[in-house]
């Protein structure tokens, strides 16, 4: 049933922007078309291109904030999510323990 | 286009209607939700746009590109190793595998986890296993990580509780008492769940869903505003969804106020009011599915009652759509065709932020 409602209605997780959307709407609670403008602002491509595989793997392999296909040294779980928060200029708790368990604000 | 067109009950069962009887359906589905919620009809050209996606004679249907939306879950990403009672398949992996594949081969936007209970009640005395799981699977996973629990006050009545049981009271003419215990069992369910999120927070979760509220009425939904709005004073970073058990606050106390308002008979375009001002960052409202009626007729009242919800919503709306819940079949293994349709509907005509 999830994976039903994935493919006709989802926007794709990491294979796409579907998570950076998601972000946006957890993190600020902005509604679906505001979330998508500002994450397609940011990465400086059309709303439309948010749901594009063929435009969004090469995005999120130059940014490096994990892609599918995974690749083999590209970031991926907390190291992207610290990319990401950066990337979109937004606040992530995990990010923000994270690094502080590193002793670092970088 | 065939005179016939398939579809199906509101318990699963596949049966056929002549178009007329589905535009009939739909029309009054819709005017339900709209004499029951004291909300707007569809507008003719919306119950135009729901007949089409009944009549498309594709077996799955999706939305139009650009209109995808977001997808949260109560805890789908365990499925795969959860059992029946979870919708689940049983796979022999651990929880990291499942909800990396959840991530990775289902591709989805976020990935809700729990305990496999679900309840918030069983979760308190092994928070830690629970803390140390989400904190594992969180340095992995890329997409955002939602640990959800439900309130599920029932678990805090007597014989599986400590307070005096409200179905018991109530048939003997109890009714103060029945009030009281109530009260007191909302209390306790209130600290529960904050000691529960303020936990998690603790190890740096993103986000948390309280899934099924109000599931034992009005008092289980005060539990569950008061814990919300005191998480957003001590764990501002964390994301609070709010996803509800049905379309109709049921009245079992029947005199609970919260901010001055009544919340016994609160439907989905109230009830998202609440969610907002005690800081929920998501809303999920459930709209209930009758089985004896058909999917079209079930669907166009969900759809009513989102549409209404998401007009009126400052935050995002993601409906809640699980088996018997916002036009999907009151079945364990909901069909793919009516699965598909009520998400494009949606979204298309509901106006969804997310699913």
């Amino acid at each position: 049933m999830s994976v039903a409602h994935i493919m006709a209605a989802g926007m794709g997780g990491i294979r796409t922007a579907g998570d950076l959307v998601a972000w946006m709407q957890l993190t600020r609670r902005m509604k679906i078309t505001e979330a998508k403008e500002y994450v397609a602002r940011k990465l400086k491509i059309s709303v439309m291109d948010l749901t594009d595989e063929e435009v969004m793997h090469q995005v999120r392999q130059d940014l490096d904030i994990a892609t599918l296909p995974m690749i083999a040294d590209g970031a991926a779980g907390i190291a992207a999510k610290c990319r990401i928060a950066e990337l979109l200029d937004i606040e992530l708790n995990s990010v923000n323990r994270f690094k502080a368990q590193l002793g670092t604000s970088i | 286009m065939p005179d016939k067109i398939i579809t199906r009950m509101g318990d699963g069962a596949r049966i056929e209607l002549s178009r007329e009887q589905i535009q009939a359906d739909i029309l009054a589905g819709s005017r339900d939700a709209a004499d029951r919620g004291k909300i707007p009809e569809l507008d003719p050209d919306e119950l135009d746009q729901l007949f089409e996606i009944f009549a498309d004679t594709n077996r799955i249907v999706a939305v139009k590109p650009g209109q995808e939306v977001i997808t949260t879950d109560d805890a789908a990403a365990m499925t795969l190793i959860g059992d029946q009672a979870d919708g689940g398949v049983a796979l022999p992996l651990s929880a990291m595998q499942s909800v990396l594949t959840y991530e990775r081969v289902c591709c989805a936007d976020t990935a809700g986890i729990g305990h496999t209970d679900y309840s918030c009640k069983p979760v308190k005395p092994i928070v830690n296993f629970e803390k140390q799981k989400y904190y594992t699977l969180n340095q992995a996973v890329t997409i955002p990580l939602i640990y959800g629990t439900q309130p599920n006050l029932g678990q805090y009545f007597q014989p599986d509780g400590a307070f005096a049981n409200p179905s018991e009271l109530l048939p003997a003419g109890k009714i103060k008492e029945a009030r009281q215990a109530q009260e007191a069992a909302a209390e306790q369910l209130r600290n529960d769940l904050v000691f529960v999120a303020r936990n998690l927070y603790d190890v740096g979760c993103d986000g948390f869903n309280f899934d099924t509220a109000a599931s034992a009425g009005d008092a289980d939904f005060l539990a569950a505003l008061q814990a919300i709005r005191e998480l957003k004073q001590i764990a501002p970073k964390m994301a609070i969804e709010l996803g509800m058990s049905s379309e109709f606050v049921l009245g079992l106390h029947g005199e609970i106020t919260f901010d001055g308002v009544r919340l016994a008979g609160l439907y989905p375009h109230d009830q998202v009011k609440m969610a907002e001002a005690v800081g929920a960052d998501i809303f999920g409202p459930a709209v209930n599915v009758k089985a004896t009626k058909s999917t079209p007729w079930n669907l166009a009242r969900a759809v009513t009652f989102v549409k209404e919800t998401v007009r009126v919503a400052g935050i995002p709306v993601h409906p809640n759509v699980g088996m018997g819940v916002c036009g999907l079949p009151l079945y364990e293994s909901p069909p793919i065709d009516c699965t598909t349709r009520a998400a494009k509907a949606l979204v298309e005509i509901g106006k969804a932020d997310g699913l």
